[in-house]
């Protein structure tokens, strides 16, 4: 389906900085500042000597809370994502700088002006997550409140993007303002676009999410669909779907890039590799994330159990609001009906239980197996390359750009120097207006 | 009028009629840097700024020159009429860690209901009304700066926390148009609070400025007008509680330095200043005596020092800077070199004190 697919076909590599997430280690010696600048240009530069296709930054509007309170186990706090990336446009030069910014907690004015900004500071390097949230506990730090019906996300998320392109458009080439108005369902506006046409046109758009809704959404207006690593086989299942649905939106398969959030870990040997990635897995799930990451399933106080014993023989209740700001559990009487037999085959206590059943990381091995991995995923069409989620700031991103990189790059299947400017170019998108 | 006996404080525009490479701000910074200016503004508006070329977001702007300088102070307009304060905090905050506290904010209001139809969720409202929903913006934005304590980061491994959530704080901030919940999602910034600034040469902003402003703009043609309104407020401010010498008021002047050494502007008959519409009155004449002028205002104690806008940047900065600053410099008047790291160490603020650390302390 693909014309670029065979032995040579390219890689895209994104670097997602290790923040606000249960992966990133921060206990660790080595484990640098989130929120220093410094800590963003070291990963920013290693991307670029990488030779990155882009670097990420993640997004939350509200501290994320359990019983009631902040959660204190993970990293917390981070800077404004677009203002980081118009600063990191100043020390380096070609990589591209996405930023995850809220539909829902943003109006399209003012958004599509600030990305055009940083397309404009960046020279073209400018990329935005598209993610919504629908409720009212994050609602609660913003004007606009509360609180969205699920269904309606995706459709003013859509909207949003479509009111953006429409005010990115609204200049002649000439480089005049052109007055634009828009009345949907969610945004009635008018006037006239601040900011003139920036290098890019568009900035690049990202889905994150591998939800049907979601998928259809990405297949109709994203330009890359940020979504799960999993098998090979679930790959290969999750690009010909999303691949297929570009057609019905008059769009060709490769106007959309299929990069799943992966991470890694290499070792001079295969047990070395293992080895570390088990020592790895233990800094992220302490015994106190261990019994958080339970009261999330559970829906109750655990406090009192021993992370290092059994796992609780009571049931979870499926109705309990304890966390707010994450994800939930779909059904936590089937996952702890799992869990506990998984514990009493292997014989797992509750920490053991949690660090088997979680997080495993994407690609464990040698730099030679994981390229060789990495490449096999997107030769047979699993993926259109990855986002890197490194566990550890400011240096998890090192290893992979110093051995592996240079082992992608002697497959050819790695660029071996940036051929373009901007970050369509990057990612062989075409520019708006531009002919296929 | 009480004497100025502080230090002389000069701050520059950078404003960038329509340009969009960061190189040009870049460069204007620079030359700023060099001549050891307390800080530099970028104006912004919500809507375009009339008809034209429009403007790129001046946050942004300023963010993207933060890496490319050193020492020198950043000042973005930033509006509240139409943004969300919970966002400006953040983006303001995210400024001062980018630059290693060099950041403040200019308040800005959107007042036209053109600007209203670019989001089409209010209509239009009058000056007063904005200008008290700014004041309260700017009252939540500081509170969100202050909902961490500046030591809540504790990487405890023993008990398995990243922060001690006891030093995290909601603002539950209610005002007449929004609320806020809080706490801040980035951490305190490093000047504690970046800083604030109001042009507040309209009465209206007066009792935003006087509440909240750490530096304050006033337009005015002589060095009486001037004073009175920093006589105001300063008065104002001790009123609501502040110390009144914590406010730093600056006369803003556009500066034409093309005409040569020592020509005398049109308006000397009444004086070196013209008064404009809508902008900074007009000096037109020379470096020195423009030197001369901010110094004899600013030892009047009329004014604690100047924020020029060159009528005709880089040209007219690089004659302020080459020629005004270093004359200035040379009488002993200004700073040669940069004692301190942030703005607010430019200005001789001290690093406020956190309001919850403080209540969470006197609880004990």
């Amino acid at each position: 389906m693909n014309d670029t697919s065979g032995p040579g076909r390219q890689i895209h590599l994104a670097a997602h900085f290790p923040g606000v997430n249960n992966t990133t280690v921060w206990a660790d010696p080595r484990s640098g500042s989130q929120i220093d600048f410094s800590s963003f240009v070291h990963l920013a530069r290693t991307a670029e000597r990488g030779l990155f296709d882009f670097f990420f930054l993640a997004e939350g509007l509200r501290l994320r809370e359990h019983n009631g309170r902040i959660h204190d186990l993970d990293v917390v706090g981070r800077p404004e994502s677009l203002t980081v990336l118009s600063a990191l446009a100043a020390v380096t030069e070609r990589l591209g700088l996405a930023a995850t910014v809220n539909a829902t907690f943003n109006e399209p004015y003012e958004l599509a002006r600030r990305l055009a900004s940083l397309d404009h500071l960046s020279g073209g390097r400018a990329a935005w997550n598209v993610v919504t949230s629908s409720d009212a506990f994050t609602g609660e730090n913003f004007r606009r409140g509360g609180y969205l019906d699920r269904a309606d996300r995706y459709t003013r998320a859509a909207e949003f993007v479509a009111t953006a392109r429409e005010l990115w458009d609204s200049w002649t080439p000439g480089g005049t303002p052109r007055p634009f108005a828009h009345h949907g369902e969610h945004f009635g506006i008018e006037g006239h676009f601040g900011v003139a046409p920036a290098p890019q046109g568009h900035p690049v758009v990202i889905q994150a999410g591998d939800s049907d809704e979601g998928r259809e959404f990405a297949a109709s207006a994203a330009d890359i669909i940020f979504t799960r690593h999993g098998t090979l086989e679930a790959g290969c299942a999750f690009y010909a779907d999303v691949k297929r649905r570009l057609a019905a939106h008059g769009r060709a398969p490769e106007d959309l890039k299929i990069m799943p959030g992966v991470t890694f870990v290499l070792g001079d040997t295969a047990a070395e590799a293992q080895e570390r990635a088990a020592e790895i897995r233990r800094q992220q799930v302490s015994p106190q994330t261990a019994l958080l990451t339970l009261e999330q399933i559970w829906g109750v106080d655990l406090s009192g159990y021993d992370p290092d014993g059994p796992l609780p023989d009571i049931d979870p209740d499926p109705g309990s609001e304890r966390s707010q700001g994450r994800v939930r559990h779909a059904d936590p009487l089937a996952v702890a009906a799992k869990w506990r037999a998984l514990s009493e085959e292997k014989g797992l206590s509750i920490r053991q239980t949690v660090i088997e059943t979680t997080g495993r990381q994407s690609f464990i091995g040698t730099p030679e197996a994981v390229a060789a991995e990495m490449a096999a995923f997107v030769r047979e069409d699993a993926a259109d390359g990855f986002i890197l989620v490194p566990h550890l700031t400011p240096g998890g991103l090192d290893d992979f750009v110093d051995r592996v990189v240079p082992l992608l790059q002697e497959r050819g299947v790695f660029r071996t120097a940036y051929t373009g400017r901007t970050l369509r170019d990057h990612l062989g998108l075409r520019h708006p207006g531009e002919e296929r | 009028m009480a004497p100025s006996t502080g230090p002389l404080h000069l701050a520059a525009a950078v404003d960038g009629t329509g340009s969009y490479a960061a190189p040009y701000y870049v460069e204007l910074a620079r030359l700023a840097e060099r001549g050891t200016l307390d800080f530099i503004t970028l104006d912004d508006s919500f809507g375009p700024p009339g008809e034209g070329p429009g403007r790129p977001d001046a946050l942004a702007v300023l963010a993207r020159v933060a890496p490319a300088t050193e020492r020198i102070g950043l000042v973005p307009t930033v509006t509240t009429t139409h943004t969300e304060p919970f966002h400006v905090s953040c983006a303001v905050a995210t400024l001062d860690w980018v630059s290693r506290g060099r950041a403040g904010w200019t308040v800005g209001v959107s007042a036209t209901e053109a600007e209203a139809r670019l989001v089409g969720r209010r209509p239009a409202a009058p000056a007063a009304e904005l200008w008290a929903e700014a004041g309260e913006v700017a009252d939540v934005v500081a509170r969100l700066w202050d909902s961490w304590e500046d030591d809540a980061e504790i990487r405890d491994i023993a008990t398995g926390r990243f922060i001690d959530r006891d030093r995290l704080h909601y603002v539950d901030f209610e005002g007449g148009h929004f609320r806020v919940r809080g706490p801040s999602i980035v951490p305190r910034p490093p000047q504690g609070h970046p800083v604030v600034a109001v042009d507040a040469t309209d009465p209206v902003t007066r009792d935003t400025a006087a509440r909240h402003a750490d530096v304050a703009f006033v337009r005015a043609t002589t060095p009486d007008a001037a004073g009175r309104i920093r006589d105001e407020l300063r008065l104002r401010a001790g009123e609501s509680g502040r110390d009144p010498g914590a406010l730093t008021v600056l006369a803003a002047v556009t500066v034409d330095l093309s005409d040569g050494e020592y020509a005398a502007g049109p308006g000397s008959a009444r004086g070196p200043l013209t008064a404009v519409d809508d902008r900074p009155p007009l000096y037109r004449g020379g470096p020195v005596d423009l030197a001369d002028l901010i110094a004899g205002w600013h030892t009047a104690g009329a004014v604690d020092g100047f924020h020029i806008t060159p009528a005709a940047p880089p040209g007219d900065l690089e004659r302020f800077v080459n020629g005004t600053v270093a004359l200035l410099q040379h009488r002993g008047l200004f700073r040669t070199f940069y004692p301190g790291t942030t703005l607010r160490e430019h200005l001789g603020r001290p690093r406020p004190a956190n309001r919850y650390a403080l209540a969470r302390e006197g609880a004990r």
